[in-house]
């Protein structure tokens, strides 16, 4: 077993993964910037409806990279990437009908 | 274990025992992403019956600097999220939950580069990344337990409201916030507030513990006699899992 450890060491290529881990900060910086970007919308934008689509494009955003890079399901097969994906379209519906319930509610309510 | 002596590192940790290897991905690694399928399923649950909440109950129409806690009313998040450790009575909206982003993703990037390390089967590197990845998840919960303590003990002047008591309506003054009552707005923005970032709390602590597991792991050779650092890849995906939902809860709960 020691010489399986030793195959490795000397086998070592300092440049080897460099490629990758500029990949991993580039990601970082570009999080970084999505959510300071947040903030400053956070306080200029009237709150509104445009302001609440802003949040949720930055936040897909966000989670497209966060999945796709630092979870490596970009570089995944198709057949793995759709299922996961699958699942979550569906989750988005209910999202959706839940919130039009919520307002069907409020409107039985305080209507 | 002669076929490892030869061909250290090889693929036959992810064949499968029908001998192929579904998806291309190892049996751990795949059943790992389906448990947080799973796991998105229930925190969609809490955000979705977050959402159908307050979607349920009148918003705050008036503007946000004339904005008063009131349980008739949603709160508006930045007035109620606007304290910050050792900066007492300074109204910083939003400046905290900030700070704690950015420490979820700084150990997103220190855990990814552990994977990374992995790969390589560098030891000395896969130490160093876990150990800063453990350093910001402790610092994450850190910040939490404060938040928490702060949300539960509440403003110095706390909040007049207008509660069912015994059967009658009363005026009263609450400070801070427990699952029945809530100085910031309705109770169950409270209830919310509890239930998800706790349940995302639970997740990160966990999170850390198996971080240390593999840390130590790592530390003592494990994974080198093993000839693959794989296991710091699936632990990976459920810490990165973990910082993916707060990016969500940080949206719906915090900005939106």
């Amino acid at each position: 077993m020691a010489e399986v450890h030793h195959h490795h060491v000397h086998n070592q290529d300092p440049e080897a993964g460099a490629e990758q881990r500029k990949a991993i900060w580039k990601t970082f910086w570009i999080l970084l910037i999505i959510t300071s970007l947040e903030f400053v919308i956070a306080f200029t934008v009237p709150h509104g409806v445009l302001k609440v689509s802003i949040f949720i494009v930055m936040t897909i955003v966000k989670a497209f990279y966060i999945v796709g890079e630092f979870m490596h399901l970009k570089h995944e097969t198709k057949t793995l990437i759709w299922s996961i994906l699958v699942p979550v379209i569906f989750v988005a519906w209910l999202i959706l009908a839940l919130l039009l319930e919520g307002n069907a509610i409020f409107e039985a309510i305080f209507g | 274990m002669a076929a490892h002596v030869t061909t250290p590192g090889a693929v036959e940790p992810k064949m499968w025992l029908g001998g192929i290897e579904p998806m291309k991905a190892s049996y751990g690694k795949l059943m790992m992403w389906f448990f947080l399928i799973s796991d998105t399923f229930t925190f969609s649950a809490l955000l979705v019956a977050y959402g159908t909440a307050r979607f349920s109950f009148p918003a705050f129409s008036g503007n946000h600097e004339d904005f008063t806690f009131s349980n008739m009313y949603w709160p508006v998040p930045e007035r109620v999220y606007e304290s910050v450790p050792f900066l007492h009575g300074v109204s910083l909206p939003l400046v905290f939950v900030g700070i704690m982003t950015f420490i979820l993703i700084a150990s997103s990037v220190t855990m990814v580069l552990a994977v990374e390390a992995g790969h390589r089967m560098d030891r000395a590197n896969v130490e160093k990344y876990m150990l800063w990845t453990i350093l910001g998840g402790f610092t994450f919960l850190g910040c939490q337990a404060w938040e928490w303590s702060h949300f539960i003990h509440g403003t110095d002047a706390g909040s007049v409201m207008k509660v069912m008591e015994n059967g009658a309506w009363i005026e009263k003054t609450i400070f801070g916030a427990n699952l029945t009552e809530n100085q910031y707005g309705p109770p169950a923005f409270a209830d919310f507030f509890f239930f998800i970032t706790g349940f995302h709390g639970t997740h990160v602590f966990s999170g850390v513990i198996l971080n240390i597991l593999i840390f130590f792991r790592a530390a003592t050779g494990f994974y080198d006699k093993r000839g693959s650092y794989e296991m710091v890849e699936k632990v990976g995906l459920y810490w990165h899992f973990v910082d993916l939902v707060w990016v969500f809860v940080f949206t719906f709960f915090y900005l939106v």
